[in-house]
């Protein structure tokens, strides 16, 4: 009788070990292994210093009395209201316009005065935050008259010294600040994902249900 | 889900058959202005694709007395009961309450076709190819990217130029207002046409001109006494052209509209 019971107690120990052995497995695989190979990731072509260029005692050309004014003196509104999003090289050029005299004395930009400003290549920028064809977003309805704060939604990337790599989705080719870092959803922060049901989240939070309609974020 | 209409704009449009020449230009903006796919074939009219289409009628008449008439037919965005809405199992389709407009969002399509037949006015079309716009003939140059293109398998209709009332708000934002001007957003086949036969705004907006015209003696609307309430109105001091405009029994002879002459 005793030799039963404690092959029975045995048997489910082993079990639960099996269990949890395989459990943790294939979270191991589901949250780690499956993210590394489903995204790619890809260094910006130029190493872009939001930090120097928002920090007042190292770049006094960029003027604007709050951070939001700061940002949207490079990522500007055009007159139709329409929002530029990645500068081009020719608001970059404003202030670095001779390629044979650097401004600060960083190895990036004497690289970026040779390979862009010299040859008057634009710099194929990855945009993190690409949303698919089928959405319409305006920044000005939501920057001017919203009266949001640009890290809402984008994180404190203005003071970056160092631009992430970019991480795209290599089945849909959409970039992984869509779906956010973490691949379980789970969400902490505005900016950490960008769906259709963290738009609607806002929307409905601010009190503007109204714009939860189909036709006011799809095209 | 039924919805009635808020305070905001509700879009419409006004068609003046007197006018119209049938010269098709807004039928050739509206598939410039909108990415509408060509087929290899075009000539395939079963399977082609229009939002807005030209239809030619007659009063059937001989000779000395045949007249004819052109019916520019967009999606009549129904503000009651919208068809194609009720049917949509997928809720693809939406009637804004805000605004008006029928939406269609196509990623959400799941092309059983359940609207086309739903819709009373042939005002949805099918997508039985991928988009196609053949290289080297200048149908590539058109391409607008505020409109998303559709896929094979997807059901596509006229959006009243969505994106263009978009358009327009961004740039009444940037000036610091929030209320559009009349005129500021008309759709592609009103600001095409010749004739000066479409005019678009806002029907619940008195100043507007499309609201006055609405309620002119000459007004109509195409099958109206299916209490859709399109927000499409025809004109025309035509008889006859009212009458091809509803279903009437043969015994129903009498005016469709009070025969004042406006």
């Amino acid at each position: 009788m005793e030799k039963k019971t404690n092959s029975k107690n045995t048997s489910v120990v082993g079990g639960i070990l099996f269990f949890l052995a395989g459990f943790i497995g294939s979270l191991i695989v589901g949250w780690v292994i499956f993210p590394m190979v489903l995204y790619s990731k890809q260094p910006q072509p130029l190493n872009f210093s939001h930090a120097i260029h928002m920090d007042p005692e190292r770049v006094d050309g960029i003027e604007g009395d709050t951070e939001t004014e700061k940002c949207l003196f490079c990522h500007e509104f055009r007159e139709d209201g329409t929002f530029a999003g990645i500068p081009r090289l020719s608001k970059c050029t404003e202030c670095h316009d001779d390629p044979d005299s650097p401004l600060g004395e960083t190895e990036e930009e004497k690289t970026f005065l040779k390979t862009y400003v010299a040859s008057e290549k634009e710099i194929p920028w990855l945009s993190y935050y690409q949303q698919p064809d089928c959405v319409y977003f305006p920044h000005i309805a939501h920057v001017k008259m919203g009266e949001l704060e640009c890290k809402t939604c984008h994180g404190d990337h203005g003071h970056l010294a160092q631009l992430p790599p970019y991480e795209s989705n290599r089945i849909t080719g959409y970039s992984r600040n869509i779906w956010g870092k973490r691949i379980s959803g789970y969400k902490k922060h505005t900016w950490d994902r960008m769906k259709m049901d963290d738009c609607a989240e806002c929307h409905s939070k601010m009190g503007h249900e109204e714009n939860n309609a189909c036709f006011v974020c799809h095209k | 889900m039924e919805e009635t209409h808020g305070k905001g704009p509700r879009y419409g449009m006004t068609i003046d058959l007197d006018k119209c020449t049938g010269c098709g230009t807004c039928m050739i903006a509206c598939a410039a202005e909108n990415n509408v796919t060509v087929l290899p074939d075009e000539s395939d009219k079963q399977r082609n694709i229009a939002w807005m289409l030209l239809y030619k009628i007659t009063n059937g008449k001989p000779f000395p007395h045949t007249e004819v008439s052109y019916f520019p037919r967009p999606c009549m965005h129904c503000e009651h009961h919208t068809p194609c809405v009720s049917v949509c199992p997928a809720t693809a389709t939406r009637m804004d309450p805000n605004t008006g407009i029928v939406s269609q969002i196509y990623t959400r399509c799941i092309g059983c076709r359940y609207c086309m037949a739903a819709c009373p006015y042939h005002a949805r079309n099918f997508n039985w190819y991928d988009a196609y716009f053949p290289k080297g003939k200048g149908l590539d140059k058109y391409l607008s990217p505020e409109v998303s293109p559709r896929m094979r398998g997807v059901v596509e209709k006229c959006t009243f130029c969505h994106h263009r009332l978009m358009r327009a708000k961004e740039k009444a934002y940037a000036e610091g207002r929030r209320e559009l001007e009349e005129g500021e957003y008309i759709t592609a086949c009103a600001e095409a046409c010749p004739a000066q036969a479409i005019t678009f705004g806002d029907l619940n907006n008195p100043n507007h001109k499309v609201s006055k015209l609405a309620k002119s003696p000459r007004a109509f609307r195409l099958l109206e006494r299916l209490g859709t309430e399109p927000k499409v109105y025809y004109l025309s001091s035509k008889e006859w052209v009212r009458k091809l405009a509803d279903n009437y029994r043969p015994e129903e002879l009498q005016p469709v509209i009070k025969t004042k002459t406006g």
